[in-house]
């Protein structure tokens, strides 16, 4: 199972990418092999703020509805248009054309709380 | 024979597929379903679906329930509890029909396999198997005879289905017409195969022993065809608009707002479970009706979620079936609601987390093949 290790991740399956103040979030390997195949995003608007755990969206696999939390604290800055209508990208790239949203992070540090890839990998193992 | 729920334990043990291990070996993903540990995915719900679409797949259904009924008078004892009047049909063909109650709503959905004169098949849902099989002994005694575990039954479906069983199976297959069905002697056993399914495309399902079945799938697989689960074999059932019995069709639902009037004949005189009130429900006019929706935008439909006035407002329906259909490529879904609403074009909604999704009715059904009858 692919666990880049420049990400950090969430108990909920979901990575983040920090470049300077902006993080790129998507979900994990793990989290589409375990949802089968994506066929519905919903994404906040860009300018919505968003609280570290708060549900920004909603993921829907052809076998059920998931929420989206958010992995830190932010104003939403972009969302990958491209998936709403291609979902199935989530799926085939989760790590790269497959991200949903980016968010200007309020409180740099709420990152340390989050999992490096040894630690997810190990959390992953354990499910 | 059936096994007693909870022998020993608080919550009863999940039945196992006779091909089990050879589902694992597949790569199949498990789950529970009417009692049974199924495969519900192999490479994936969508591309399991579109293997259908496109070519061929295979999936293992003998979690239905298989009950035999072999004596003189088989014929007359089923059509007493069926609705479809199945003294009509040919020996050596299958049909749709229904198990109602006596106030005419539908027990279970069945398909009746006219074997030879004196033995029939009967293929029940699982959830049901139970109570079916005692339907059937009730009215055939001892001559009622279930044989779901020491059989297996592989449905082939997609438009190579027949070509894949052929070169399996022998050229014989070639000959089957639509809803035939008949033995074909193979591998120093048998196989009892029917040019029936439930994907909406050709196909045909086949009954055998495990050993025989076994085989069988091996050699289908190799020949190209893609092992399918029950999540896919839900979204192709839907985008076919084929009812499933215990979302769409129930106790609780009569054949003539479901659509299946097609499969109750009531002029033939003979009692039944049921005619009396089939017969009047009949004659009325109907208060609701079962209608096909489709999402105007991109949408995912789900069983549970309300149907609206175009803007919102108050339930008119509830989802009875819902997902996204892979080959339509939007979202579908059943639902009983007013006659009057069912009229393709008709502008409505769905209500997804809070919020109105616009939906229109559209024809039956959600996804035709393009190939009848090649």
């Amino acid at each position: 199972m692919n666990v880049p290790e420049n990400l950090r991740y969430t108990s909920d399956h979901e990575w983040i990418l920090i470049e300077d103040s902006v993080g790129t979030v998507g979900i994990t390997e793990f989290a589409q092999d375990q949802l089968g195949d994506v066929v519905f995003l919903e994404l906040p608007h860009i300018g919505k703020t968003v609280d570290r755990g708060e549900a920004f969206g909603v993921i829907e696999s052809v076998k059920a509805v998931y929420d989206l939390f958010a992995p830190a604290s932010g104003e939403v800055v972009g969302r990958n248009e491209a998936i709403l209508d291609a979902p199935e990208k989530v799926n085939q790239s989760p790590y790269d054309e497959g991200w949903l949203i980016r968010i200007r992070l309020a409180d740099m540090t709420e990152v340390d709380g989050l999992m490096d890839a040894a630690a997810y990998r190990a959390a992953i193992a354990e499910d | 024979m059936t096994v007693a729920p909870g022998i020993g334990h608080g919550t009863p043990a999940l039945r196992r597929l006779a091909l089990h291990e050879r589902h694992v070996r597949l790569g199949a993903r498990f789950a529970a379903f009417a009692g049974w540990e199924m495969p519900i995915q192999y490479e994936g719900i969508i591309a399991e679906h579109e293997a259908v679409r496109m070519a061929a797949g295979v999936f293992d259904v003998s979690h239905l329930g298989r009950c035999w009924i072999e004596g003189p008078g088989a014929g007359e004892q089923l059509r007493s509890i069926t609705t479809y009047n199945v003294l009509r049909m040919k020996p050596g063909t299958a049909h749709y029909s229904l198990y109602c109650n006596e106030e005419g709503g539908i027990d279970d959905d069945v398909f009746v396999y006219r074997l030879a004169d004196g033995r029939w098949l009967v293929v029940h849902n699982a959830a049901n198997a139970e109570a079916d099989f005692a339907r059937v002994a009730g009215a055939a005694g001892s001559t009622a005879i279930e044989r779901t575990a020491e059989t297996v039954m592989l449905a082939v479906q997609g438009p190579k289905a027949l070509d894949a069983l052929g070169r399996v199976l022998g050229p014989d297959i070639a000959t089957f017409a639509e809803h035939q069905c008949g033995e074909i002697a193979w591998r120093g056993g048998a196989v009892l195969l029917a040019r029936t399914g439930y994907t909406g495309e050709d196909g045909a399902e086949c009954v055998a022993t495990p050993e025989v079945a076994g085989a069988l799938l091996d050699e289908l697989i190799a020949a190209g065809v893609a092992p399918v689960g029950l999540g896919a074999r839900d979204t192709l059932r839907l985008e076919a608009a084929l009812p499933l019995h215990g979302h769409d069709i129930d106790a609780t639902t009569n054949p003539f707002e479901a659509g299946l009037g097609w499969a109750v004949s009531l002029n033939d005189e003979a009692p039944f479970t049921g005619r009396e009130a089939l017969a009047r429900l009949k004659a009325e006019p109907l208060t609701r009706k079962l209608g096909h929706l489709a999402a105007t935008e991109r949408a995912v439909l789900r069983a549970g979620y309300p149907v609206t006035a175009p803007g919102g407002g108050e339930a008119l329906a509830i989802l009875t079936s819902g997902a996204f259909g892979p080959t339509v490529r939007k979202g579908i879904g059943m639902a009983y609601f007013p006659p009057d609403l069912c009229v393709p074009g008709t502008a409505l909604a769905v209500e997804i987390r809070g919020k109105p999704v616009p939906v229109e009715v559209v024809p039956r059904p959600f996804y035709k093949r393009s190939n009848l009858g090649a």
